[in-house]
């Protein structure tokens, strides 16, 4: 099992140029260790909705490789997505699920795809979910020093990518905060993206 | 009511770069002109709240995306058109299919009659109703006009059957 925090800080660590898209809490952690006029922190979001957006972002500028740092929970609510993703054949977007189980900020309630919530005890399998969704090129992480090893080529290789990261919850934690007003952060954004 | 050449010609001509859509049996009439079209690159989605997070990413990254979709997918997508055009504002515009607004027969009772135009009203769209093919060139002033002024907005194009 991953920690989420030390995951993302070995993506911010080979992070060079590319536009990432964070979620729920996912976001909170990647705000944490700092800013990039590429980042798109999607604070407030409509749950489930950042993998379109991160789609419209690699199609719009297919010169950019798009990053979109998803949750299960987020995953489960728009399962879909997966299948639009792939149709689309967006060479240049990595989708990461960080799969924890539960839904972290609003008190790590269950997911229906849980273990613990299911009747065979056994968890949804989210990777053969992307697998069966399309996706060509798929990884499954649960040991740091092979994502660390691996990092740089789950996002430099053709997509669109998926890698489903085995994370632990993070006991008590909460939402993240909206780092400011989305509609200027949203023009600063889209400013940095053209520039 | 208006055919795929109609509609592509239309689109051009706005310079609409991606059409995002989840089609209905009378939006989807328009799928192989749109599909052919040169200058316009389709984008087939799962379920319509997916339209507006791939338009506003498509807005993000500088292309002029329109979303398609039917009048019950609007009232499925409401968090995301929320996110999208209020939360940060970004101007995106729809063409939403009105189902029975102008034939009942499949559907009688639909109430998609009911609630289409309220919810609008609560979502705060700018919305012309598109009821006859002599109203084809509001699509476009509209739009026009919505572009222009930075906001959202909504063609809503009366349906038959279901």
């Amino acid at each position: 099992m991953l920690s989420l925090v030390e995951s993302l800080r070995v993506l911010h660590e080979v992070r060079d140029n590319e536009v990432v898209v964070t979620a729920m809490g996912v976001a909170r952690e990647w705000m944490a260790l700092g800013s990039h006029p590429l980042d798109f922190n999607f604070v407030p979001s409509s749950m489930g909705q950042a993998p379109g957006l991160g789609l419209g972002i690699a199609m719009a500028r297919p010169d950019r490789k798009v990053i979109v740092c998803n949750g299960d929970g987020s995953t489960l609510m728009n399962l879909g997505s997966l299948v639009t993703l792939t149709a689309s054949a967006a060479k240049n977007l990595t989708l990461l699920i960080f799969d924890n189980g539960v839904y972290e900020v609003t008190g790590a309630q269950l997911t229906p795809a849980s273990a613990e919530s299911r009747p065979d005890g056994r968890r949804v399998d989210l990777a053969a979910v992307a697998r069966a969704s399309g996706f060509q090129s798929l990884y499954e992480f649960d040991e740091i020093d092979t994502w660390r090893e691996q990092v740089r080529t789950v996002i430099d290789e053709p997509g669109p990518t998926c890698a489903v990261l085995k994370v632990a919850p993070i006991p008590g934690a909460v939402g993240p905060r909206s780092p400011g007003p989305a509609p200027e952060r949203a023009r600063a954004f889209a400013a940095a993206l053209r520039g | 009511m208006f055919n795929g050449p109609q509609i592509v010609d239309l689109l051009s001509e706005l310079g609409i770069t991606h059409v995002v859509w989840v089609p209905d049996s009378t939006l989807g009439q328009w799928e192989a002109a749109l599909a052919a079209a040169a200058e316009i690159q389709l984008v087939r989605v799962c379920r319509e709240g997916e339209t507006w997070a791939v338009a506003a990413g498509l807005h993000l990254g500088g292309a002029r995306p329109l979303v398609i979709i039917q009048c019950t997918g609007l009232f499925e997508s409401g968090d995301a058109l929320r996110n999208a055009v209020h939360d940060y504002k970004l101007p995106l515009f729809a063409i939403v299919g009105y189902r029975s607004y102008l034939n009942q027969s499949t559907l009688p009772g639909d109430t998609c009659l009911v609630f289409t135009e309220p919810i609008l009203d609560a979502w705060q769209l700018d919305y012309r109703l598109i009821d006859s093919p002599e109203k084809f060139s509001l699509i476009g002033e509209h739009y026009i006009a919505c572009r222009e002024a930075g906001k959202p907005g909504v063609a809503l194009i009366a349906e038959g059957k279901a």
